[in-house]
């Protein structure tokens, strides 16, 4: 008997358990008509300014927002989409998931939520057309940044921008080391700011229509539009600090570092807007201690090409306060209570005013580029997105490979844009 | 909401009872065999669930694999050997491979060396207890973790300016370096800082299990050799390294499955960069980057063929073991 007394025992035990996993299920969310869900890449300072902007939305309304800020924004669109349980609305990783939410159906086209007549002529026409596929607009940009900037410190350049590309490589270090700063380690990402380089190259020297081509992969990377992007980052890496071991061991967060040593370590360091926190957190600059301008033409039939990027934002579900908040989102209204906060640029031209220097002038670059397109490298299907990372990693270890980098980029470009 | 209640009580009460059920439900059929055979069919019943989660979690998976690696990127034609001849021929592949062959000879050598080692020195010391912890401890830090804390020793600042990482702040005090290691392709060094992480980490596991053998040594047979005149390298060589061996196999080959599966440093520190790229971040680099699900199993299959012979030996020296007792 002694035997079937354990067993209830252990029935008991289990029943206990069963209690306590069911309690704890039971604080998962649950959504009204009332309630929003939102979830978006942002965390932290981003987070709250996205939250201060929505305020207004949901004082005037009644409806809450609930805001789930994801790092793994791709994996977790991926699986909601697959097993149906989405978030009403949602950042958008890139281009290409949006591509492939829209087509499956998951993604809710825009036609009838936003008044497109006055959406269009609001918003940079570059990053409406990012937004629309098959001709239908799909996705908002919620907030953009600008690429290719070059940033140097007023204390050791006089801030005269440059003409041109040349006028940029002939200029004076100084009393700096050297002209340049790079860092391109990242993890596993690794190699990415090298290949913001390369694009600016490829947009510059080359123009929207073999960018595109290259991004599509029809393009080859042996070209000679690509091939020249690459030996002209070459030139960059032979005059900066520290040599290969340098750029390739130093996060791309303190790669600008060495413009605040004394003496200066660079002159000039090459990266996108949001690199201005890395300088007062990590390079311990004060505001004023760093300014840029915008990376100058090369190819004057292309001036005022520009890369970017920026957070696209697409909506999954029909509940009406839903479309109310994208509606509410766009508007110059609440751009401008982020744009106030910082860190943020706009895509709504109405948004004139920035606290600060760097949002003004990266505002400026966007409304006034001719020629603007997204980040090359989120544009490539994963695999070849990988291997660009990582051929600039070998790039900068030996150029002398660079030959045998393209080819085998060129390798991977003949699989990865197989249809799947 | 109320969905989620009901499968979370499915599961909770469901499981169980149906496992409940299976019992009784088996033993009502046995119930109706012959006395004699009742005694030989019902382990079977007891078995048959495991072996059936055994059979759709692992078995399955692995002729799946199997089969999938002679097919093509998106298993839809057959290809034969191409992605075989694709791992043997691509240079990648094939570095990745020497490398994690280096990893398997010196993480295992490394490991089991410096187990043996701590577990027979702290075997003498009062405070063993507290030196076995502060060693044991790395094995319950991720792999990631690890990684991240390495990051920061291996850290790199160009000559001339002050190191922050504590490896080349170190060498710097003897006038050496700096050296950034974890991407130093000269002598390999870059692999050997990676695979000293690993050794870093698994020490721990080895010196336990080792030391554990130790004390199982009879104390008279030691005494014995020594008051017979032994010395204390004698008395190792000749008592306590036989008696041991059994122990470091079981170890030996554990860690070397554990080297072959490395994966976690390579892919945080240097994600296979510099030449020091192996087997298994190869397999999630072509499965979920490449996402060629025909050429990411053939690196799987050639992983667990790699792995086979260790498991059998370990799996042999095991058995007879139980056979001794």
């Amino acid at each position: 008997m002694r035997k079937g007394n354990r067993g209830l025992r252990a029935l008991l035990a289990l029943g206990g358990s069963a209690l306590l996993v069911a309690a704890a299920c039971g604080t998962a969310g649950d959504t009204s008509d009332k309630e929003v869900t939102v979830v978006g890449s942002w965390g932290g300072s981003e987070q709250e300014s996205f939250l201060a902007m929505v305020k207004p939305w949901e004082d005037k309304t009644g409806n809450t927002v609930k805001y789930t800020g994801s790092r793994g924004l791709g994996a977790y669109l991926t699986t909601a989409v697959a097993s149906g349980t989405l978030p009403d609305l949602a950042g958008l990783p890139g281009p290409g998931e949006m591509k492939e939410f829209a087509t499956g159906g998951s993604l809710k086209a825009l036609e009838g939520v936003l008044d497109l007549n006055t959406y269009k002529a609001d918003t940079v026409p570059a990053l409406v057309d990012l937004g629309t596929v098959d001709g239908k607009i799909v996705a908002v940009f919620i907030k953009t940044s600008v690429k290719g900037f070059i940033w140097y410190n007023p204390a050791n350049y006089d801030g005269t921008a440059p003409a041109n590309w040349d006028a940029v490589m002939a200029t004076d270090p100084g009393s700096a080391e050297a002209l340049w700063c790079v860092g391109l380690e990242s993890g596993a990402d690794s190699g990415w700011p090298g290949t913001d380089w390369v694009e600016d190259f490829v947009i510059r020297e080359s123009g929207p229509a073999v960018y595109d081509a290259w991004v599509a992969g029809t393009t080859k990377w042996t070209d000679p539009a690509i091939k020249g992007a690459f030996e002209a980052f070459g030139e960059v890496l032979d005059a900066s600090y520290g040599g290969a071991t340098f750029v390739n061991s130093t996060n791309f967060g303190g790669g600008g570092n060495p413009l605040f040593t004394d003496p200066p370590g660079c002159q000039f360091h090459h990266q996108a807007s949001f690199i201005s926190d890395f300088f007062k957190e990590q390079g311990g600059a004060a505001d004023g201690e760093f300014d840029f301008f915008v990376m100058p033409e090369i190819n004057p039939d292309y001036a005022g090409a520009l890369t970017g990027g920026g957070d696209l934002f697409g909506l999954f579900s029909d509940k009406a306060a839903a479309k109310d908040l994208l509606k509410y989102l766009v508007t110059a209204e609440a751009q401008q209570i982020w744009a106030d906060r910082g860190g943020f640029v706009s895509a709504n031209t109405k948004v004139t005013t920035y606290p600060d220097a760097v949002g003004q002038k990266s505002a400026d670059a966007i409304t006034q580029a001719t020629v603007f397109r997204f980040d090359g490298g989120d544009l490539m299907p994963a695999a070849m997105k990988a291997a660009f990372f990582r051929a600039m990693v070998d790039f900068a270890e030996d150029q002398g490979q660079l030959d045998s980098i393209l080819e085998s980029l060129d390798e991977v470009q003949s699989t990865a844009y197989a249809p799947a | 909401m109320e969905e989620r209640l009901i499968t979370a009580a499915i599961v909770v009460f469901g499981v169980p009872a149906a496992l409940v059920g299976y019992i009784l439900l088996t033993e009502r059929l046995i119930a109706t065999l012959p006395e004699q055979r009742q005694g030989r069919i019902r382990p079977w019943f007891w078995i048959a669930p495991a072996l059936a989660f055994l059979i759709v979690f692992l078995i399955y998976p692995t002729i799946n694999t199997l089969a999938l690696s002679f097919q093509d990127k998106v298993s839809k034609s057959f290809v034969g050997l191409d992605n075989y001849i694709w791992f043997f021929g691509d240079a990648g592949t094939l570095e990745a491979l020497r490398n994690s062959v280096l990893w398997v000879i010196f993480m295992t050598a490394g490991v089991v060396a410096l187990g043996l080692l701590v577990a027979i020195l702290v075997d003498r010391v009062r405070y063993e207890s507290v030196a076995k912890t502060a060693i044991f401890i790395p094995l319950a830090i991720s792999f990631v973790a690890a990684a991240i804390i390495w990051q920061f020793m291996y850290q790199y600042r160009p000559p001339g300016t002050e190191q922050v990482g504590t490896v080349n702040a170190a060498v710097g005090l003897v006038g050496l370096g700096p050296l950034d290691w974890i991407r130093e392709r000269d002598f390999l060094i870059d692999n050997f800082a990676l695979i000293f992480i690993g050794v870093w980490m698994w020490t721990g596991f080895a010196m336990v299990i080792l030391s554990a053998g130790l004390k199982s040594i009879s104390v008279e047979l030691l005494e014995a050799a020594r008051v017979d005149g032994a010395n204390e390298w004698q008395v190792f060589r000749g008592i306590i390294l036989p008696l041991l061996t059994p122990t470091i196999f079981v170890v030996g080959t554990t860690i070397v499955i554990t080297a072959l599966k490395s994966f976690d440093i390579v892919y945080v520190l240097t994600n296979g960069a510099f030449g020091t790229d192996v087997i298994a971040r190869k397999m999630v680099f072509e499965m979920f980057t490449t996402q060629h699900f025909g050429r990411a199993s053939a690196v799987a299959v050639v992983l667990l063929v790699a792995i086979i012979p260790f498991m059998a030996l370990n799996i042999r020296r095991f058995r007879e073991q139980e056979a001794i007792r």
